[in-house]
């Protein structure tokens, strides 16, 4: 018995560190460029982790079984007669539901850091009407900040482009180009069909929708050139609706913006 | 008020065609209606399947180079579609469900035979219709969600046919659902207790409570998407101020419990194969039941989390991440269960339990992923992604799919009297598991890094990981061949199984394979403990 037992915590723990090997280890995600990313891999680490003991626990438990308990030519009859264990399967229901209570917690703290619970945005400098309803991305600012600091971008998506204005420019844009470690702040409208804005290493998205427009709000934190990618069915040529985002340094940034902008005109 | 079926009656003989030539005839008869939805599913897992093929081939290469893209759009709407309303849901369903349940409560049909054929036979047309739409117009092309404002834009007629099709679906799916209630409720054996009974019984009864609550709803949707498309009312058509918030909030009331609708069946259908050759009592009964009313209430408050980069409030967000993150206690239950039932057990390591263990890693993965997806920091990066494919690809077709090849193997000598060649059947899991897996683990890495789904095109960078993903498909497409080879060699010359080769207990083996018109000869047996291996017979009741 005691035997038994040594070899049961053996295993477990060896599950336990193969896990954590794997998982602090084994990185499946892209370029962390915004400061979402890092907060989000954060939360990614912790349930790969957690999966990978379950999954790898329960694989070990079905295939264990089938070669322990395999029927040998020789036997006949039947297993013991064990209809259920009430103990052992409360511990089952607590054990997860505890699990998943933490999970729900820790990603909700992950959520509000990512600035995913602020209130939305009714103050938005760019709102024209305020009958217009707006709905937050992951807004990670205040509205203050926002009126003050923040690089506004109004994206308008059609099938099958994204088009950036930049309105203190003056002028629009097939390209994104953002400053780093700069707060950008988007008002996103869709001239057609529902489109998605997704940036893989900024770790976020956010629909665009026709009617309602959308806010998506992040800080860029390493500079190089990353995909925007359509990320919503929107027509034959949904694969090719792309377009590239920019993050520069602040003097390349002006640089870019003062060649494009264009003067105002006063009638 | 207990309503009893004259099998005279029901089953005018003189009017049913004898032999095989039943199966193509308006029968009454709950098991030939039962194999009528079996084999018209899997006609059209074929055909979806061959879409499936079709994708995997378009995306081995990163352009748009095998099929036009619009085409493709109509590949991956009809692929989904079918796979989901003429494959998964009525097997699960329509085809165990009519063959099994009868024998389980002890009757000898379904409560409404009628509505039973009708049920049945909404579904050849339908299906038909739908697949036809291609060479109409083209098929629609907006996916198996149909979304507007891109469901209102493209060409109409396609769309229509589509819309009229899952309606007519979602009507088959209505009349089986209130079938299975009153059969499993009123028509038991008296002296059968509802805790009694098997449980796939139970599971029916849960997923025939969601397909009576929900798919009204996705209908009145559809009706009104078709309003929008034919008639230009304004309800999501944003030109004319509609909302197509509204009608991913409709869409996925129903089309959340329908991911239930497809596994809580094959919950039921795995409950009754592992306990039997694994020759050990179904682990847990009264849990198990409590689990599936627990996934049926949470089933239904959890449609959201479809919706997290739809712009949905946070308060919205953190309810559904919650509510849908604790799907997976009650599912964890069962499958701690079906695990226990497995401990200690005499385990025929056969076709069947090779399906259904497979079935129970692949799920759990599914599921781990899942509760993942659920919290919604997480869900925004890799939503509308390979990642989400991947997922309910292990969820659909690792769970579901691996239980139905499970309970062939383990209900076709019940249904023709001879049993399946088993070295066919293990070689028909080890590729299948083998090519399900090369297919959609691959795809969780391309969701992460940056690959969205339903497209035609990608960024090269993924075209490797895609290769081997449609090696993968190729392997699973190629694992077709040894199970109709072996299914058709069976039939013809297979070694005859006598009635009850698997020594089960649960009702359906205690009469002749294949079974007669009325089920029984004489009275239906009482089966007070369907799970009672490993006692001796005296003390079973």
């Amino acid at each position: 018995m005691l035997n038994k037992n040594i070899y049961l915590i053996l295993i477990i723990s060896l599950v336990f560190a193969i896990s954590f090997w794997i998982g602090f280890n084994v990185n499946l995600l892209p370029t962390e460029a915004s400061i979402n990313a890092p907060i989000y891999d954060e939360l990614f680490k912790i349930l790969f982790i957690i999966g990978l003991i379950i999954f790898i626990g329960m694989t070990i438990a079905v295939i264990y079984s089938l070669f322990r308990f395999r029927k040998r030519n020789d036997q006949m009859g039947d297993g013991i007669a064990l209809e259920g264990n009430l103990s052992l399967e409360i511990v089952w229901t607590i054990i997860p539901s505890i699990i998943v209570l933490l999970i729900g917690l820790y990603s909700y703290n992950i959520y509000d850091r990512m600035g995913g619970m602020k209130e939305l945005n009714h103050n938005h400098e760019m709102m024209s009407s305020n009958s217009e309803k707006i709905w937050a991305g992951i807004s990670q600012t205040s509205d203050n900040e926002i009126a003050i600091n923040n690089l506004s971008i109004e994206v308008s998506a059609m099938q099958f482009a994204f088009l950036f204005n930049y309105p203190k420019g003056n002028f629009i844009s097939g390209e994104l180009h953002v400053p780093v470690d700069q707060k950008v702040s988007m008002k996103m409208e869709s001239k057609d069909v529902i489109h998605a804005f997704w940036v893989p290493e900024f770790r976020i998205k956010q629909d665009i929708i026709p009617g309602q427009p959308t806010i998506l709000n992040f800080t860029p934190t390493k500079v190089g050139k990353y995909p925007i990618i359509c990320a919503e069915l929107c027509g034959p040529y949904h694969g090719g609706m792309r377009a590239s985002i920019i993050v520069e340094e602040e003097s390349d940034y002006n640089e870019w913006f003062n060649k494009n902008k264009k003067p105002e005109v006063n009638l | 008020m207990t309503i009893s079926i004259d099998p005279q009656k029901t089953n005018n003989e003189s009017l049913q065609p004898k032999g095989w030539l039943r199966y193509f005839s308006f029968s009454l008869d709950h098991k030939v209606i039962g194999i009528q939805y079996l084999v018209c599913g899997f006609l059209f897992y074929l055909i979806g399947g061959s879409l499936a093929s079709a994708i995997r081939i378009e995306l081995a290469s990163p352009m748009s180079d095998f099929m036009p893209r619009d085409v493709y759009n109509q590949v991956l709407t009809l692929h989904g579609t079918i796979m989901i309303f003429l494959w998964i849901v009525p097997v699960v369903n329509g085809a165990f469900g009519n063959y099994l349940i009868p024998f389980y409560v002890g009757a000898r049909d379904m409560a409404f035979p009628r509505l039973n054929a009708v049920a049945f036979w909404l579904i050849p047309p339908s299906g038909l219709m739908l697949v036809a739409s291609y060479f109409v117009d083209g098929a629609a092309q907006a996916g198996w969600t149909a979304y507007p404002p891109l469901s209102i834009t493209t060409p109409q007629s396609g769309q229509i046919i589509w819309i009229l099709s899952v309606l007519l679906l979602g009507g088959s799916s209505i009349f089986g659902g209130i079938n299975f209630i009153a059969t499993i409720i009123k028509l038991r054996r008296p002296g059968l207790k509802l805790m009694q009974l098997p449980m796939y019984c139970w599971a029916m009864l849960g997923t025939s409570l969601l397909v009576v609550l929900s798919t009204p709803v996705l209908a009145g949707t559809l009706i009104l998407l078709s309003f929008d498309i034919i008639a230009n009312t304004g309800f999501f058509n944003p030109v004319l101020g509609g909302n197509v918030v509204v009608y991913q909030h409709l869409f996925w009331f129903y089309s959340h419990p329908a991911v239930y609708i497809m596994v809580l069946p094959a919950f039921g259908l795995v409950s009754e194969i592992l306990p039997v050759h694994a020759r050990k009592p179904l682990f847990g009964y009264t849990t198990m039941v409590f689990s599936i009313m627990g996934i049926v209430v949470l089933g239904l408050v959890v449609w959201a989390h479809h919706m997290f980069t739809s712009g949905t409030p946070p308060w919205m967000r953190l309810f559904f991440t919650i509510a849908t993150a604790f799907i997976a206690v009650p599912t964890g239950i069962k499958f701690f269960n079906w695990v226990a039932t497995l401990w200690g057990g005499k385990i025929s390591i056969n076709s069947a339990m090779l399906f259904s263990c497979g079935f129970i890693i692949n799920f759990v993965f599914g599921g781990i992923t899942g509760v993942a997806l659920a919290q919604v920091p997480f869900d925004i990066h890799v939503h509308d992604t390979y990642f989400v494919v991947a997922h309910f690809h292990y969820i659909v077709y690792g769970g579901t799919v691996f239980i139905i090849f499970s309970s062939i193997y383990h209900w076709f000598p019940k249904v023709t009297g001879k049993m399946l060649y088993e070295k066919l059947g293990i070689l028909h899991f080890i590729i299948t598991f083998i090519g399900f897996n090369l297919c959609f683990a691959p795809q969780h890495w391309l969701g992460l890094n940056g690959m969205p789904r339903r497209v035609a095109e990608y960024d090269p960078q993924f075209q490797f990981v895609n290769q081997i993903s449609s090696l993968g498909a190729l392997l699973m497409a190629i694992s077709t061949i040894p199970f109709l080879i072996n299914v058709f060699l069976s039939v013809r010359n297979g070694k005859v199984s006598g009635d009850n080769p698997w020594n089960a207990l649960t009702p359906e083996w205690l009469t002749s394979s294949p079974p007669p018109v009325e089920n029984w000869e004489g009275e239906a047996p009482l089966v007070e403990e369907p799970y009672g291996y490993g006692k001796e017979i005296s003390e079973r009741k």
